[in-house]
Order: C-alpha cells, then structure tokens, then sequence
C-alpha cells in the first residue's frame, strides 16, 4: 500500500463488515425482519435472508438491518419479511422468494416505494 | 456478505475459562446447520467483564451471552442463529429485563459509566485481522500525521490534549516527546512499554490482545514527532497471546507498507520489532528496560540523563506504556480538544483499571479522569460480594497505596491520588473488605517487592527485607511500639534513597496502610489481635460452653486432634495442636466455635 486512497480504499470495504457490531445499532434505523421458525425456513425464508443481507451490503445501505425473528402466526404467508422505518408503518411482505427480496430492496428501501403487489394486503384480497 | 457475526471473547480470561472450545463447537454447529455463508464467528479481545466468561455477543441484535458452555452452543445455533429466537435464558441476567425485553448492553451497570479510548476495539474487531483494524478507522491517524503535519505539530496536539503517561507516574506525553524531539541525534528510539508486573493488573495485556495495530500505529506516529525510525515493544513472555498477536500485526503492517520504508510514498521510514522480557519486575523501570533491551542484565541506573536524552543504547529515546500508546491515534484523529474534554482539570481523558480482588464485576474497566472510586466499585463493580464492607482499595500495585473507605467519594486523577497518600500507578485496583487485615495486605506488597528487588542499591535490597521481618513480626505479635517507630523511619530512609522507581515507591504500601490504619498495627502489637482475624499467629479458637451439644463434629473433621470431649458433653480445643484452620468454625452447626 503506498497511499492512502488505498488505506481509505479497504476501510470503507470492511465498514460494511465491522459496521454490523455497532452497539445501540442507531434508532434511526430501517430494520428487515425475516420470519425464521420452522414455518419460514420450510417455504423459503432462508435463501430470502441470503437475498436481502447481500442486496443491501451490494448496494451500501447502512442504515438498513437485516434480522430474523421467530414465527408471527401467519404461517400460510410464509416466507414473511417485515420491514419497519422509523417514523413509518410497519409493512408486511408475505409468500417472498429471493428475486422478490432483490425488488424490495431496490423499490421500497433504496427508492421509498413499497411494493405494493407483495404485501399482505394484497395477498389477502387475493 | 455475512449476516450475524458472532464474536467470542478471546482474552486471556476467557481462554483459560474455555472460549477456544466455544469457537471450536460454535464452528461445528453452524458448519452442521449449514448457515457457514451466512453467519461469521470472529475472536476477538476483552470485552471487560471477565467475571462471566467466557463471553459472546451475537450481531446485529448484541445479544450477551455470558457464562457460555459448550453444550449450549447447538442450542444457540439452532434457536438464535437459525430461526432468530435468543435464547434468553443464557443471556447475562442483567441485559434482560422485568417486561421480558432485552437491553442494550451498553445501559447495564457495568458499561454505562464507562467511556472507551484505549479498549474502544476491545471485543469488538478481530485482533489478527489488519483489515478490521482498518475498518475501524484504523491508520487513518498515521496517513493523516504524515501527509498533513510536521512533526512539531503532532506534538504540539499531543501536548494540547493533555495526555499523561499511563505507566502509573503520570508525567505529560507531549513534554517527553518533545524533549526527544530537541534532543539532536542521527538515530533515536521509540520504545513501548509493555512489561506489566503489578500483581493484580492486566490492561496492558488485554490492549495487546485486543487492539495491536492501535500500539504500532501509535509508535509509528511517535516516530515521526520525535525522528526515530526505529522501535521496539518490550513485552513479557508470559504473556503469550499478546506476543503471538503483536507479532501477527507487526507482519501484517509491513505487508500493507505500513511499517517499513517510505511509508504511504512519503519518505518516512519506520522499523518495529518485539523483545521479550523475562518476567523481572524491576524491567518495568524504564532504565531496566532499556538496559534489557540492548541485551545486559535488567537493572536500573541513575536519572538525569534521562531517556529522552541518553536512552537505548546510549541514543534518545521515547518509552511510553501501552495504554498511553492507545490513546494516540483517537487524540489525533478527534483532535486535542475532545480529548481535553474528558476527565479532570489536571488529568484528562480516561484511564483503564483491573478490578480485581472483592468485587462481584472482576474485570477491565475504561472511565472518564474524575470517576469516583464509589462508582467503580458500587455501580459498575457491583459491589462488594456477601454485602461485606467495603474497607479501602489498593491503587498502583506494590508501588501504590491503599484508598480508606473514608476518601471512597474522591474523583480519582492523578493528583488527587497523590494527595491522599495512593498513586494512580498502571491501573490495577484491588479491593478490599472488613476481613482483610492491612497488615497482612503490606507485608503480601512487601514480600513481592523483596523477591523482585534487582539487588543494585543498598536501601532496596536490604532496606525492604528488613522491612519485611518487621511486618512478620508485628504479624507474629512479637513487635513493641518501638518498633512501629523504627519500621516507619526505615520507610522514609528507603523512599529517599533507593536508585529507582522500584525501591523509592516499595514502602508505599506500609506507610499508606500506617497513616489510614495505625490502630491495626497497635492493636498486633498491643493487644496481641488482628482485628480482621486473619493473622494466624495472633488467632485462636475456642469452644463457647454454652453453645455446644457435644454431637463430636469438630473432634472428627478436626485434621491436627486438637479436639477432644464426649459425646453430648461440652468440648475444649488443645490450643497446643490447634493449626488454626478454621475446619471446624465453619463445620459447627451450632455457632459454636467462636474465632479470638
């Protein structure tokens, strides 16, 4: 290494990775919660975690926290994301897959657009 | 991309309380459960609260799991890591509250009142991993001090921040470097200090294992303020992660081309390599251990020259401890005035102690200049366990003295230590309860000092074993108030003679515990009694007539037959053979045998 964009070149790499261990993970921050429980993980729930983690450290969201959580009762929607903002209502996706994860990520966390057509709403209505 | 990290402590405490097996089955578990790509375990350094290791926190949630055994680790994969339940049950007690929610652990007693500097990547980066140094802002301060400031502004902010050093004497990092920085010479040195021997303190260590590159970063800094291309790390070899993983960073910095020649393109050249000590106190001294460094026998010689003068091998020197080091690069990165921010008026920024001792938190703590002892030890020690008393605490090692329970509310710097007879010294903070016998607590700090005295001067090397026999004897009740009197002057004749820092502060100990607890040594000498009960010579026991049922208890467990009596019958303790073990005290069902 001989200079220090490259020094500033590999913190802002392992930010992504060390950023993660942040104590108080700050308030402000938008959390993806994935239901995990048994129900979850049998329709699919685990390649959709996969999905968001990697579509949200692609596209450097730092405020965003992807976390899991056991079952929320509704078990015929499964896979169940939920994304909370602060300040916002909770929006609940049902019936995810990972290339519906990637549009979530894109549409609603990136852009501020939910997706409508995804969530339980929606699905309900169905 | 990782989604859950989980970091294990890898501290020396929770090593020796098995955290390498936790990682092993930890890796086991995850492989079994497949979440290999998605869950990352990282070892890292202290994270402070070594009472309940061996610990690990779960991110992004920062769960705190305490007391980890490995059998509990498939639960944890299956149930946390898996389906994202936390497993409640193991967490640390305190993080997990009435209502059933979890706590950060940053407001739980132990943490909120501390502030982090120097063990601000304790626990929290992987110490073998350059990369999360970096990450952390790590050698953002070297590229900054070598591409935007001359050497003589580096320590103009060291001086403005008011940093002193850590090793225990307090004097100001700015003024050492720039008295090397003055000193006109071809080579110079950088030297740490990392030869921590005080029984009871391990914060240099626990930097060492948990944040190296911050030491290096620091020294390679300290090489350019004062002009050295040269350092070296003296650390203990008993000491053997902190080695391993200092030596691991050093590797890895020169690799990246953060030590060696024309670092970040700027013609600064920067060597660093690690001498182990041998495990002699007395190399703590800076004299010593130069004079081990450069290969000779570890002893002290006399100051003036000092170091930044005529240091290793003959050429100036800087030699800064390792928490001093620590805090270098966030002064430089934060600038003076935040640092200056913190603390007292004379002392600033924060200070790492070892709670050790009667204390229900034993650990590592960092709190801001000024905290009060009643805070260390009530709020983020937890106090005192059983609800004993608290008595006073030992500051500075052998070299310190003690705090009474009368100055509990001073806001602890520097100066304020001093005052009251104590010195802040490297950070181990022993406390003591009402069963401690300060007596005994000298003669314990006495009988280090002996064995580790290097033997060079007179008044170290005789002047303290005669101290010390006359410790035993006031302890064996054999001493007169004459005697009180004579071991007083001897500890002032030592103070002013001794030829370094070992021998001038190894009757501290004895002339704190004097001054607070006198009535203590008259009544070892007068009455014949250690009030604590703890000296054995002075104890006896005896069997209250009154209380016992003759049910032969004591008499059968007693190990010397110094019991005798029959059954139902009252019974007498020969106090010929009496060893004084106290087995049979603590066997009574009924009280009674009573401790004189």
């Amino acid at each position: 290494m001989k200079s220090l964009a490259e020094l500033k070149a590999i913190r802002d790499k392992m930010q992504n990775t060390v950023g993660l261990r942040k104590e108080d993970a700050d308030e402000q921050a938008t959390r993806v919660v994935v239901g995990m429980a048994t129900c979850g993980i049998a329709a699919g729930a685990r390649p959709v975690l996969a999905a968001f983690t990697d579509e949200v450290a692609k596209r450097n969201l730092h405020h965003v926290m992807v976390t899991q959580t056991g079952c929320i009762g509704i078990c015929q929607y499964e896979p169940v994301v939920e994304i909370m903002e602060p300040g916002k209502e909770k929006v609940t996706y049902v019936k995810m897959t990972p290339e519906k994860a990637v549009r979530v990520v894109n549409d609603h966390l990136v852009n501020g657009n939910v997706v409508t057509e995804y969530t339980i709403g929606a699905s309900a209505k169905a | 991309m990782f989604r859950s990290h989980v970091l294990v402590c890898g501290g020396t405490g929770c090593t020796s309380s098995g955290s390498e097996q936790i990682v092993a089955t930890l890796e086991k578990e995850i492989e079994r459960n497949g979440l290999k790509d998605e869950v990352k375990v990282i070892k890292t350094g202290c994270f402070g609260l070594c009472a309940l290791g061996p610990i690990m926190i779960v991110y992004p949630e920062g769960s705190f799991y305490s007391m980890v055994k490995p059998e509990d680790i498939p639960e944890i994969v299956t149930e946390h890591l898996l389906k994202g339940r936390i497993v409640k049950r193991l967490l640390y007690q305190e993080t997990v509250q009435d209502d059933d929610t979890i706590e950060s652990l940053n407001n739980t007693n132990f943490y909120k009142k501390q502030h982090r500097v120097a063990l601000r990547n304790c626990g929290v980066i992987n110490p073998e991993n350059i990369d999360e140094y970096i990450g952390m802002d790590g050698y953002q301060a070297l590229g900054k001090v070598l591409t935007e400031m001359t050497p003589e502004q580096v320590i103009q902010v060291i001086l403005d921040s008011g940093l002193r050093g850590r090793g225990g004497a307090g004097f100001p990092t700015g003024r050492k470097w720039s008295f090397a920085r003055a000193s006109v010479n071809e080579q110079k040195y950088v030297c740490c200090n990392a030869d921590e021997g005080d029984p009871g303190a391990f914060m240099d260590r626990s930097v060492l294992e948990g944040d190296p590159h911050a030491v290096i970063e620091a020294m390679a800094i300290a090489g350019y303020a004062i002009g050295a291309n040269q350092g070296y790390i003296y650390v203990r070899a008993e000491y053997p992660i902190a080695v391993k993983r200092l030596q691991i960073a050093i590797d890895q910095a020169r690799e990246y081309g953060l030590l060696g020649k024309n670092i970040f393109d700027t013609g600064f050249d920067f060597n660093l390599e690690l001498r182990l000590g041998a495990g002699a106190f007395v190399c703590g001294e800076e004299t010593a251990l130069m004079t081990s460094i450069e290969g000779h026998r570890g002893e002290p010689r006399c100051r003036p020259p000092f170091p930044a003068v005529k240091g290793l091998f003959g050429k100036p020197t800087v030699l800064n401890n390792v928490e001093t080091y620590a805090n270098i690069p966030q002064i430089i990165l934060n600038g003076p005035e935040w640092f200056a921010s913190m603390g007292t008026e004379k002392s600033k920024g924060t200070k790492v102690f070892a709670l050790g001792g009667k204390i229900n938190n034993t650990g590592l703590v960092e709190v801001p200049m000024g905290t009060t002892l009643r805070e260390i030890v009530e709020e983020i020690g937890g106090g005192i366990p059983g609800g004993k008393k608290f008595k006073a605490a030992q500051t500075g090692g052998p070299s310190g003295g003690c705090i009474p329970a009368e100055h509990i509310d001073i806001p602890i710097d520097y100066d304020n230590l001093l005052s009251i007879g104590s010195m802040m010294g490297s950070g181990g903070l022993i406390v003591m309860d009402e069963d401690t016998c300060m007596v005994d607590i000298a003669k314990f700090f006495l009988e280090f000092t002996v064995d580790e005295s290097c033997g060079k001067c007179t008044p170290c090397r005789v002047g303290t074993k005669r101290l010390l026999e006359m410790l035993d004897k006031i302890t064996k009740g054999n001493a007169t108030l004459e005697d009180l009197d004579k071991l007083e002057e001897l500890c002032h004749y030592i103070k002013e003679n001794a030829l370094c820092g070992l021998g001038q502060t190894a009757p501290n100990p004895v002339l704190s515990t004097l001054h607070y607890f006198r009535d203590e040594y008259v009544s070892h000498i007068v009455d014949k009694k250690c009030p604590a009960g703890v000296c054995k010579a002075l104890l006896s026991y005896e069997i209250d007539p009154a209380k016992c049922k003759g049910c032969t208890l004591c008499s059968r467990i007693c190990p010397a037959s110094a019991i005798s009596g029959e059954v139902k019958k009252v019974h007498t303790i020969d106090k010929q053979k009496c060893v004084k073990c106290g087995a049979c005290m603590e066997k009574c069902r009924f009280g009674a045998i009573v401790k004189k």
